[in-house]
Parts: C-alpha cells; sequence; structure tokens
C-alpha cells in the first residue's frame, strides 16, 4: 500500500522539475482567487486544448482530467471513485470521469487544497475521445453551465482533408469564439492569438529537442515517466506563456548538461542505469505512479520513447503552432493529437519509434478506462513485433482506479518480458 | 557431487529438481505451499534430494544379485520407510504444537485420544502398494485427524469444531517450521524397520548416503516469485523457466501453453528454449484450473473426476462465460433447463480451452512441436478440446504431454542454475 | 393464417441467423453488384441503394457465435461485439463483403476501423464521422462533404456513380421500409400481444441482411398476419420501454426473457437504424441535402449523439408518453460508454418524472438470464401492483 504522501513523486528531483511544480501551484492559486479576481474559468480537455484561444480571452482554463489524475496521485480517486458508483455511475466506464465527479461532489477541492471555481464554460473539444462528449454532459447537468462544442473530426483515413479543416475553423468562428466573447466580455483579437501561437511555437521545438534526445545512449530522459513532467506545462494551461518558453529552455539546458555527463534519467530512487531501452504505447497508472516507475528503474528500463507524451499534441512529426494562419494551425493540432490517429498511423509512429530510438521492444501499459487507446492495442503490439522484429510485452492497469493496479502481476509480466530481452540478447552475443 | 537447483514456487505445490554436474535429473521434490516461502522451498528441495539420494541408492543396487523385480522391491520399502519415518516426526510436532494449544481448553483427552490413534494406523497408511490420499503432511493427517476426531467426539458431538480447530492452528505451526528430514537417519530407522535386507543392500543405501552433495547453484521461480526465499539475482521469470524447462523435455517444442491453478500463460520459443513472446491471463482467473475446481465443487466431485466425465458427453453445450464469479450459476441453469453434466462439463472444458486459444493466438499461435504443462494438462477433457482446436486452427502440430509436467517450470529453472554455475567456473 | 405468421418469423429467423450472410452472396450472384457491410447505428443505406450497393448490417455475432480468434484482440474489458465482428472478419462470414463501414459510435468501433484497415487492407474500409455540430452551414457542410467522399469511394470501387435522380428514388424506398417499420411499431404499441417483440426484433435483423425491397415484402407479409391473428388476445403484462441496446444486440433469449417475465416491450431501440429519422425524407430536390438536413434535424436523441442544448432525457420521457410505457428498462451490454455513460442522466429524469426504472446488463453471447428474469419479474409485478 502507498499511502497519498509516498504516491507524490517528490524524492529526487530535477530543478525543471521544481518550477514545473511551481507553475501548476501557481496556476491552481490562481484559479482559487477567481471568484475573487472575477476571472472566469473554462473547463476543457488536454487533447485538443485550445488554450492560446482561451488565454487570448484572459480565460482561465481548468482540466479536469489533470484533476482526476492528480487525485489520483494523492490517494483521493478510490473514494472519489466509489462515491460516483454509489450515484450510479457504472463500474464499466472511465474512472477519470467518475473521479472528477467524485471530486466535485467533495467539494472541488484541487491538489493545492483550494477549491476550484465552478465552470463558466464547458469548451467540450471532443478531440479523439468519445467520452470527453459524455463527461460534458454530466459536467454541464451538474454545473448548469453553457457549452461550447467542438467537435473534431477524426483522422478515419489517416490523413487531414481541407473539408475536416474547414469544418473545425468553422466550429471555432461560428461557436467557440462567440461563446468566448459572451463569457469574457471581450472581442476576439486574432493578433493577440498570433502572438500566442508563435511563443508556442518556440516552446514547442525545445520540447521536441528534449524528446528527442533519448535517441541518445544512454538515454539523458525517461520519456514517460519523466515525460509526463516534460510535457505538463504545454499539455495543461501553459501553452503560448512566456513561462512555458523559460521552463522548456530551463529544461533543455538541464538535459543538454546530463547529456554531457553521459548521465542517464533521474527517478526518484537515483539516477537509472540504462540496461533497457523500450518504447511505451499508452496512459501511465497514476495512483501508484512512483511503484509503477521504480518497476521500471529497479531493472534499468528507460523509456526512450511514449505515445502518451503526445497525447496533448504530437509535435515530433513536424507540426508547429503556426502564428500566420491561426485558426487552421490550431484546427490541424487538435487533429493530430495522438488519440485522433487511426490505427496505421498509430502503428507507423510506433514502429518509427522503436526504430529511431534504438529501443528492444514496445511495452503496451493498456488501462482499463480508455477505450480510445486501449481498443486494438494487442493489434498494434502484434503489428510493430511484425514490422521491427523488436519484442512486444503486454502489461494491465487502470488510470486512477486502484483496484486496478495489481502490482505483483504488473511486476512479473515486466520482469518476465525484460527477462526475455535480455536472454534474447545474451544468445545474440550482443549483451 | 555439486548439483544446481531450479525451485518452482506455485500457489498450491512448490516444486524442486535437482540436477547433477553433469546436467541429470538427479531427483525431484514437491509439497503444498503455505504460507512460510522459505519452507515451502526448503521443504521442495529436501524432498528432491531424498529422490536424489535414492537415486544414487538404485544406481548403487545395481550390484545386489537380484532380479529387477526384487531389487524394485526392496527400494519401494525403503522409500515406504523412509516415507513414515518422515511422517512420524511430523506427528510427534503436531502432538507437540496441539497439547499446547489444548492446555486449559478441556479438550486435552480429546487430543491425546486422536494422536494415539494416528501413530497407532500410521504404519498402516505406508507399505509397498498402499494408496494415501496425498502426500502432504498437511492433506494426510488433516484428514486422519478429522477421521478420528469424529470419532472421539461420538459421544459429545460439540467436541468435533472446537478439536478440528485446534488442528487447523496447529498445522500451520507445523508446517511453517524447518523441515526436518536428514537423509542418512531417515534411511538408516527405515533400514532397521526391515527384516532380512540383504547385505549389498546396506551397503548401496550407506554408500548413497555417503556421497557429498553440495549446492552449487539455485534458481528460483513461480507464482509467489516476487517473495521468493533468494537473492534477486537468483530469481528468474516463470515465463522463461517454463519455456526453457519445456525444451528441455521436448527439444522440438515451439509453443508451450501452461493452464495452472491462477494463471494462463502461453509461450513462444526458439530451437534453443529462449522465449520470444509470451502472454498471460488477465487479472481475473477466468478459465484457469481455479474455475475447474469450482465447478467441481459445485457438482460435489473430485477434481480429477470432471474431465473424464466430460468426456462422456454426447454434445457439447456452449458455455460462454468462463467468469469463476458466475460459474456456479451458469451451472445450475444449465442443469435446471434438464442439459446433461456431462455435456455441460464438455462445454465448460471447451470453454477453458478457447480462453487458452486467445491468448496463444495473442502471443503469436501454436507452431509445431506444441507443449502443454500445468495442472490442467492431467485433465484428458481439456487435452481433448485442445486437441481439436489446435488441428482445426493450427494444422494440427504434435502435442507433448509429459507425465512429470508439474516440474517443468523447476526443470527450467535448475536449467538456468546450472548456466549461472558453469559460467561462474569460466 | 397462424401458419403464415409462423413461415413468415421462421424465415426472418433464418435470415438474422445466418451468419455467413447467404442472402447477400445470393443477391450478389444475381446482381454482380457490390456488398457493403456497415456497424449499428446510423448510415445513409439510401446512398449505398442508389449506387448499385447492397448496405449490409453487421451487428455482431450473437449467442451462437463461438469465439476462437476474435479474444486475441480485445481486453477483458471491452464489450463483445468487436470480438464477434473481427470472429466473423476472420472466419470467411464476411467474404461476399467488398467493405465496410463504421458510423461514429464509440472510439471502440472508430478503432475497429483502423484494425480493419490494417487486417483487410485490400477492402474497402470507411469510418464514417457524422458531425456533431448540427448547423447546417457547419455540421451539415462537413456531412456532406463526407457523403460525397464516401460515394466517390464507393464508385471507385466499382459501384455505379451517384446520381441525384437515382438517390431521389432510393430514398423513396427506403421511406417505404420506414413507413412499414413505424406502422409495426404503432401496432405493437396499441395492441402488443400482437406484435410479439421477439417477432418484430428478428423481422428487423433480416431486414438489414436482404435487399431491402425484400425487407418491405417481408414486413407487408408480416403486418397482415399479425393482424389477422385473432387468437392472440391481451395479457397482463406491464408495458415497458427498453433502452440502451442500440449497438451490440441483447440475445434474442434474452428478449424473450423479459417478455415471459411479465413485460411488452412497447419501446426500444433495438435495431434504430429504420427509426433514426421518425418522418419520411423528401423524395424532391436535392437529394444528398435531404440526407443532410434529416441527419442534422430529425435524428434520434442517441446516446451517440451529442444533444446540443437540449435537455439530457426529455426525449426518452417522450417516448415514454407516446408508446405509454409504464417503466423504463435501461438494458445496455457490458462495457458500452455510450450506454453507460449516458444512464445515470437518463435515470435522473426518468427518477424525476416518477417513472419506474431498473437496470442490467448483458452481452450479446449471454446464456443465462435467471437473474434477469427475476429482475424483470419483480419489476413487471410492481408495475401492476402499482397500477392497480
Amino acid at each position: 500500500m502507498t499511502t497519498p504522501a509516498e504516491a507524490v513523486p517528490e524524492v529526487r528531483k530535477d530543478g525543471s522539475q521544481h518550477k514545473q511544480k511551481q507553475m501548476i501551484a501557481d496556476h491552481f492559486s490562481r484559479l482559487a482567487r477567481a471568484p475573487r479576481t472575477g476571472d472566469k474559468c473554462v473547463y476543457t480537455f488536454v487533447p485538443g486544448n485550445l488554450t492560446e484561444l482561451l488565454l487570448s480571452f484572459d480565460l482561465l482554463p481548468v482540466l479536469p482530467e489533470i484533476n482526476a489524475l492528480q487525485s489520483g496521485m494523492r490517494g483521493k480517486s478510490r473514494e472519489y471513485i466509489s462515491l460516483a458508483e454509489k450515484q450510479g455511475h457504472s463500474e464499466d466506464v472511465c474512472t477519470y470521469v467518475k473521479c472528477d465527479l467524485g471530486m466535485m461532489k467533495s467539494g472541488n477541492v484541487g491538489p493545492t487544497g483550494e477549491k476550484i471555481p465552478d465552470p463558466d464554460l464547458l469548451l467540450l473539444s471532443y478531440t479523439g475521445c468519445f467520452t470527453f462528449m459524455k463527461w460534458f454532459e454530466i459536467l454541464r447537468q451538474e454545473y448548469g453551465a453553457p457549452v461550447a462544442m467542438l467537435h473534431v473530426p477524426y483522422q478515419g483515413d489517416g490523413e487531414i482533408t481541407a473539408a475536416m479543416r474547414d469544418y473545425v475553423v468553422e466550429q471555432l468562428r461560428r461557436n467557440v469564439i462567440p461563446a468566448l466573447e459572451r463569457v469574457s466580455g471581450k472581442s476576439y483579437d486574432e493578433d493577440r492569438l498570433s502572438e500566442l501561437l508563435a511563443r508556442s511555437a518556440r516552446a514547442e521545438d525545445d520540447l521536441v529537442w528534449v524528446l528527442e534526445s533519448a535517441k541518445n545512449r544512454p538515454s539523458p530522459i525517461d520519456a514517460y515517466f519523466g515525460g509526463v513532467y516534460y510535457i505538463g506545462p504545454i499539455f495543461t494551461a501553459f501553452r503560448g506563456t512566456d513561462e512555458a518558453i523559460d521552463y522548456y529552455r530551463e529544461l533543455r539546458a538541464e538535459v543538454e548538461q546530463r547529456l554531457a555527463d553521459g548521465r542517464g534519467p533521474l527517478a526518484p530512487d537515483g539516477e537509472i542505469e540504462e540496461r533497457f531501452r523500450l518504447v511505451v504505447e499508452g496512459p501511465p497508472n497514476w495512483t501508484s505512479f512512483r511503484e509503477f516507475w521504480r518497476m521500471f528503474a529497479d531493472e534499468g528500463a528507460v523509456v526512450v520513447a511514449s505515445s502518451y507524451t503526445k497525447v496533448g499534441g504530437v509535435y515530433d512529426t513536424g507540426f508547429r503552432h503556426d502564428p500566420a494562419r491561426p485558426l487552421e494551425s490550431l484546427a490541424d493540432y487538435c487533429m493530430g493529437c495522438y488519440t485522433n490517429l487511426n490505427l496505421p498511423r498509430r502503428v507507423e509512429l510506433l514502429s518509427r519509434y522503436v526504430v529511431d530510438y534504438g529501443a528492444d521492444g514496445l511495452l503496451v501499459n493498456s488501462v482499463k478506462s480508455c477505450n480510445s487507446f486501449s481498443a486494438g492495442q494487442l493489434m498494434i503490439l502484434r503489428e510493430v513485433e511484425n514490422r521491427t522484429g523488436a519484442p512486444g510485452g503486454f502489461i494491465e492497469s487502470d488510470l486512477v482506479d486502484p483496484r486496478y493496479f495489481a502490482a505483483s502481476n504488473i511486476k512479473n509480466r515486466l520482469e518476465s518480458y525484460l527477462q526475455m530481452i535480455d536472454q534474447k540478447r545474451q544468445a545474440g552475443g550482443t549483451a | 557431487m555439486k548439483y544446481t537447483v531450479g525451485i518452482d514456487l506455485g500457489s498450491t505445490t512448490t516444486k524442486a529438481v535437482v540436477l547433477g554436474d553433469g546436467g541429470e535429473i538427479l531427483g525431484r521434490g514437491i509439497t503444498n505451499s503455505r504460507s512460510n516461502y522459505a519452507v515451502a522451498c526448503e521443504v521442495a528441495l529436501v524432498e528432491a534430494l531424498i529422490a536424489a539420494r535414492f537415486g544414487l541408492v538404485e544406481r548403487a543396487m545395481a550390484g545386489l544379485e537380484a532380479d529387477e523385480s526384487i531389487r524394485r522391491a526392496w527400494l519401494e520399502q525403503l522409500q515406504e520407510g523412509l516415507r513414515l519415518g518422515q511422517y512420524r516426526a511430523q506427528l510427534d510436532s503436531l502432538g507437540a504444537v496441539l497439547a499446547r494449544e489444548a492446555r486449559g481448553s478441556g479438550l486435552e483427552a480429546g487430543v491425546r485420544e486422536i494422536m494415539d490413534a494416528l501413530g497407532a494406523e500410521a504404519p498402516q497408511l505406508y507399505g509397498p502398494g498402499t494408496a494415501r490420499q496425498s502426500d502432504f503432511f498437511r492433506d494426510l493427517s488433516g484428514s486422519r485427524y478429522r477421521h478420528f476426531a469424529s470419532i472421539a467426539a461420538s459421544g459429545a458431538p460439540g467436541l468435533f469444531d472446537p478439536l478440528v480447530g485446534l488442528f487447523d492452528k496447529s498445522i500451520l505451526e507445523v508446517e511453517n517450521s524447518p523441515a526436518a528430514g536428514e537423509f542418512s537417519s531417515l534411511v538408516r530407522a527405515a533400514l532397521a524397520g526391515l527384516d532380512g535386507v540383504p547385505g549389498a543392500l546396506r551397503g548401496a543405501v550407506e554408500e548413497a548416503a555417503a556421497v557429498p552433495l553440495e549446492l552449487a547453484v539455485s534458481v528460483g521461480t513461480g507464482y509467489g516469485r516476487a517473495t521468493l526465499p533468494f537473492p534477486k539475482e537468483q530469481i528468474r521469470s516463470e515465463i522463461l523457466c517454463h519455456g526453457l524447462g519445456a525444451h528441455a523435455m521436448f527439444p522440438r517444442t515451439r509453443t508451450v501453453l501452461d493452464i495452472g491453478g491462477q494463471d494462463t500463460k502461453a509461450i513462444q520459443v526458439d530451437p534453443q528454449g529462449i522465449v520470444t513472446s509470451f502472454q498471460m491471463n488477465d487479472r481475473c482467473a477466468a478459465g484457469c484450473g481455479r474455475y475447474l475446481g469450482y465447478i467441481a465443487d459445485e457438482m460435489n466431485l473430485g477434481l480429477h473426476e470432471l474431465g473424464p466425465l466430460a468426456q462422456q458427453a454426447t454434445r457439447t453445450v456452449r458455455i460462454n462465460s468462463t467468469c469463476t464469479v458466475f460459474a456456479g450459476a451458469e451451472l445450475r441453469e444449465r442443469l435446471s433447463l434438464g442439459e446433461r453434466r456431462e455435456d455441460i462439463l464438455a462445454g465448460l472444458h471447451r470453454a477453458v480451452v478457447l480462453r487458452a486459444m486467445a491468448l496463444l493466438a495473442r502471443s503469436g499461435g501454436v507452431a509445431d512441436e506444441f507443449t502443454f504443462t500445468g495442472g490442467v494438462a492431467k485433465n484428458p477433457a481439456a487435452v481433448e478440446a485442445l486437441r481439436q482446436l489446435t488441428a482445426e486452427n493450427y494444422d494440427g502440430p504434435t502435442l507433448n504431454i509429459s507425465p512429470d509436467s508439474i516440474y517443468t517450470g523447476a526443470l527450467g529453472a535448475a536449467l538456468f542454475a546450472r548456466r549461472d554455475w558453469q559460467r561462474s567456473l569460466n | 393464417m397462424t401458419g403464415e405468421l409462423e413461415l413468415v418469423v421462421a424465415e426472418a429467423e433464418e435470415l438474422f441467423r445466418d451468419l455467413r450472410l447467404g442472402a447477400v452472396r445470393r443477391w450478389k450472384e444475381e446482381t454482380g453488384g457490390l456488398a457493403v457491410g456497415y456497424m449499428p447505428i446510423y448510415v445513409p443505406l439510401e446512398l449505398f441503394h442508389a449506387q448499385g450497393v447492397m448496405p449490409v448490417g453487421i451487428f455482431g455475432g450473437g449467442d451462437q457465435l463461438e469465439i476462437i480468434r476474435g479474444d486475441a484482440y480485445y481486453q477483458s474489458y471491452i464489450c463483445h461485439i468487436p470480438r464477434s465482428t473481427i470472429e466473423l472478419g476472420l472466419n470467411g462470414a464476411f467474404d461476399c463483403l467488398d467493405g465496410m463501414v463504421f458510423p461514429a459510435i464509440c472510439d471502440v468501433v472508430r478503432n475497429l476501423s483502423g484494425m480493419w484497415k490494417l487486417q483487410f487492407p485490400d477492402r474497402l474500409v470507411r469510418y464514417l464521422d457524422v458531425p456533431q455540430n448540427f448547423d447546417p452551414e457547419v455540421g451539415g457542410r462537413f456531412y456532406r462533404a463526407e457523403l460525397e467522399s464516401l460515394a466517390a469511394e464507393l464508385a471507385a470501387r466499382g459501384a455505379a456513380s451517384y446520381d441525384a435522380s437515382r438517390l431521389r428514388e432510393s430514398i423513396a424506398v427506403y421511406n417505404e421500409l420506414r413507413g412499414r417499420v413505424r406502422d409495426l411499431y404503432d401496432l405493437r404499441r396499441r395492441e402488443p400481444w400482437k406484435v410479439p417483440t421477439h417477432e418484430l426484433y428478428v423481422l428487423l435483423r433480416a431486414s438489414v441482411v436482404q435487399p431491402v425491397e425484400a425487407s418491405i415484402r417481408l414486413l407487408d407479409r408480416y403486418r397482415e398476419a399479425a393482424l389477422a391473428a385473432d387468437e392472440r388476445r391481451p395479457m397482463d403484462q406491464a408495458r415497458v420501454l427498453v433502452t440502451g441496446s442500440f449497438c451490440e444486440q441483447p440475445p434474442l433469449g434474452l428478449i424473450r426473457t423479459l417478455e415471459r417475465s411479465g413485460c411488452y416491450v412497447v419501446d426500444d431501440d433495438f435495431v434504430q437504424i429504420h427509426r433514426w429519422m421518425e418522418c419520411d425524407l423528401p423524395t424532391g430536390g436535392d437529394p444528398l441535402a435531404s440526407l443532410v438536413d434529416a441527419f442534422l434535424a430529425d435524428s434520434v436523441a442517441s446516446p451517440v449523439r451529442y444533444i446540443g442544448e437540449e435537455t439530457k432525457g426529455r426525449a426518452l420521457l417522450e417516448r415514454v408518453e407516446r408508446s405509454g410505457a409504464e417503466g423504463v428498462l435501461f438494458c445496455a451490454p457490458s462495457f458500452c460508454d455510450p450506454a453507460l455513460l449516458d444512464q445515470p442522466m437518463i435515470v435522473a429524469a426518468v427518477e424525476a418524472a416518477g417513472i419506474p426504472w431498473t437496470a442490467f446488463k448483458y452481452a450479446e453471447n449471454n446464456g443465462q438470464f435467471q437473474v434477469i428474469r427475476e429482475q424483470a419479474g419483480t419489476f413487471s409485478d410492481s408495475i401492476k401492483l402499482w397500477s392497480d
């Protein structure tokens, strides 16, 4: 059993991690002050988030997924989920939703101990996840707040067509922007949006550099457990801000230094000595995040690339927010998020990661909550194995439901998988 | 002689395989798993070493001028005598704990009466050709204890439950205490109990007892692997051990299926027995051996009776759920609909094998040759269903099942131990 | 006439049970046309029909299909219909299909479209993204582009090119079918003993695996025979509305169980495609615009659709009112995101309206109904008790 205090990784941290934590804490404080300052809050989702657009109206984003995962890390999710289930929410469905509802019913107290204000608007950016739509229908019923719906079409054929882009841009113009104008009392200012987007692109450049640093041996970063910290600012409330630019510049310098020193990534218990290089598909478990990471770190397994760090935007294939075509590039951003990619594209991306990052194989962490990720993962695994020749591994857990984190089961499979890789290497004489 | 050992700590049984310095199997040992893993492993090892010594006795008995059947008969008498000695020693420990626990409870006389009866009947439980319900002390002494407890309580039925309660409490301490089992003293006592022992046999026993057996390396694996009483570097994944063990038993093995009590594993190995891919069942134990256990309980049958009964089916009822939670309900509903028990059982076995087929497909399919291990491999109806489904879906690969398949993981672990040992020598 | 009734139902049941799609194979041999499968919920059947393509409803494998390979593709916490669909795809049942269309139901079906692309790279595989924005200038424009691209894709595979006058004709044909289905639902609403749901259900299932013209004839024969079945007398049963079963379908045994437990099903969302739009579509004008407008304005309030500013549950309450249902059965497949995420909101509305309800889950291959029998029996008894 982990206690809530243990569940939050805070033993050994990089400077960037402290900065990140401070940024997020400041954001929550700003949210808590909103009822007094008169700032308006817009609830929205990580995939397909329109942070620059919100910031251009001086609106504060609230991300219920992040709140849910924070609740998971703080050891609160069991109680929240159970509360939602008692109120009739099915045991079969997404635990982020139930955790969020349980938190709301328990006073909506965020990770800093302050109450998160009610939404002034629910910006339903319906991107890559069916559950999002239901989630905000439920929240609309709970809060009585207005909803602005942005339907982001799926890349069923693996591409973004002009019709798809027009559809998103038209929704932004006709539905989303007017809703934001109503709630903020301000007019849409495209120049301001463009400035924000230009800043986004700068931070994105540094983020991509950091993620790609894992191509080095040893990798200076862990692109999954460490990666979730790196993506924090840009996936949440900070894309388009100077703070994000600073954070990613600092992070990059930190990683450059580690690279120059030939050092591996920093895990909660210290630096990892790289023995295995893995690509991981699927979100992590949050309730036992540290224990989960330790299982990898203890074996010298470093994650060199992951799909989860692309859930709020795929930047390493060239996309950047573009100040010259603000709404179009927001549309492309939304449609390009990882879970909005069809399965053949996911297979291509993961196969390329295995090859480009010199990984020993692809490991899938299949979470019960998230069908957008999980449905088809077994096939993805087999396809990537076939294409790369690197062996695949499969473990199962959940996002924030501690009932679905069976530590010994996961450890057993993970170690079996790593030992298999090791045995293969020894047989191949490359150990 | 230096030996290496592999120990497989399973959810129900713990197995040990001892290899000689030439890599040959010297002995196998098995015991019931218990809360103290270290003791379970030690008992399994002691059993395997006793078996190893008997192997040496058997070899040394080649000098005994008698034909094969007579040599076998002597060996069997000796083994049974040794088992009796072990049983009695454990009864003594049990008696001591029971006496202590019973103190002041008013059950002292009852306990004494039962223990006396257990001691008195012990020789009848052992001997050439006797069939015991179990070789595990907990099971054997438990069932006999209950038998005599019911006699002791025949005049006062209220005594039975407290008496059994005492046993349940005491057996934990007895079986979690370090194993007593030194071969030479046990075998000498056994010899003393036999009449007309030929001198050559006595010599063979002394010779075998005198061989120094020295542990080189041990490797552990199994369900309780995370808490195995071995240093980390001496632990190997059960997947790897099963793969290598199956390869050792059937060198042409390319696919291994293991259906145990708690989990099911589908493993692909290369021509050297190296695992190339594997899949395990998810958290729930649907479709594992445990499921058949529930069914057996529900039908009031022994686990071993299920398969043969299912083979008498005239048709196979379609069972769509192998959920252990719903097993009983599904069974009762089928029975209430007038389905024959045999036909339902045939369907249940097929359902279990279908679950395994899904894992096999996930791991990469079924290649020739195909080795089936684990407790369910002993079930003829499951084997038949597996044979049929693999024939229909994978061009009928050769299906291997070893009578020693329960030792597959331990054998693989022993082979890993041997590799580690050889590496350390170089 | 009873003989005819049994004959029609038997004919429908045979079509429904025929997972190898014999009627589709026969139609293809006769006409040489293309056949394209579609997953449940809504696809524009008229468009396929107009291009000479037979749309074939793929509603899972039911309780008769043994899953041998399908489970290798899915974790235990995912619903059953994609397993059986994959199983049928792999075992050759769909060899007669030239393609598959996956409508926007949920993430599982959406991802299945990609799996299908990987598994059957030579076939037409299409994810049909229907708009969740119902502004004709926004969602309407997008949907029209989707339909045009679907039409072009079908033509590229050898179907007839898109032709407006043919689409108008096809809309008329499907109006006929929709009308027949509507009539039977009306009849069942008025005299549920005349149209048992287990019969109506197999007729609907048959209607998605044979040519539309044949479906119309079958429904006509059934209606005539059912109206004449005077020996079918009303019984003291509770009138219930069943909701939640719009994608993975309940096994027929479950529907029979509900009826035997004392329930008349007077409205449901089984095989909803012919009732997706409650009105006939215009047979004149720009037919693509008719399809688009009808989708935007007249679609049912399915959990797979965003309902905008409407009140959650209002549509269901209206259906309860119209059907004269005395209670609501929430009957959803296990792990069905759309149904199960929607349910608490709808339950709240139903409860606020004082309508009795109960809920249970199923999988398409369930074989045991004891619990449901008891639950539905208790439910219908309590309704009858209250109404007395």
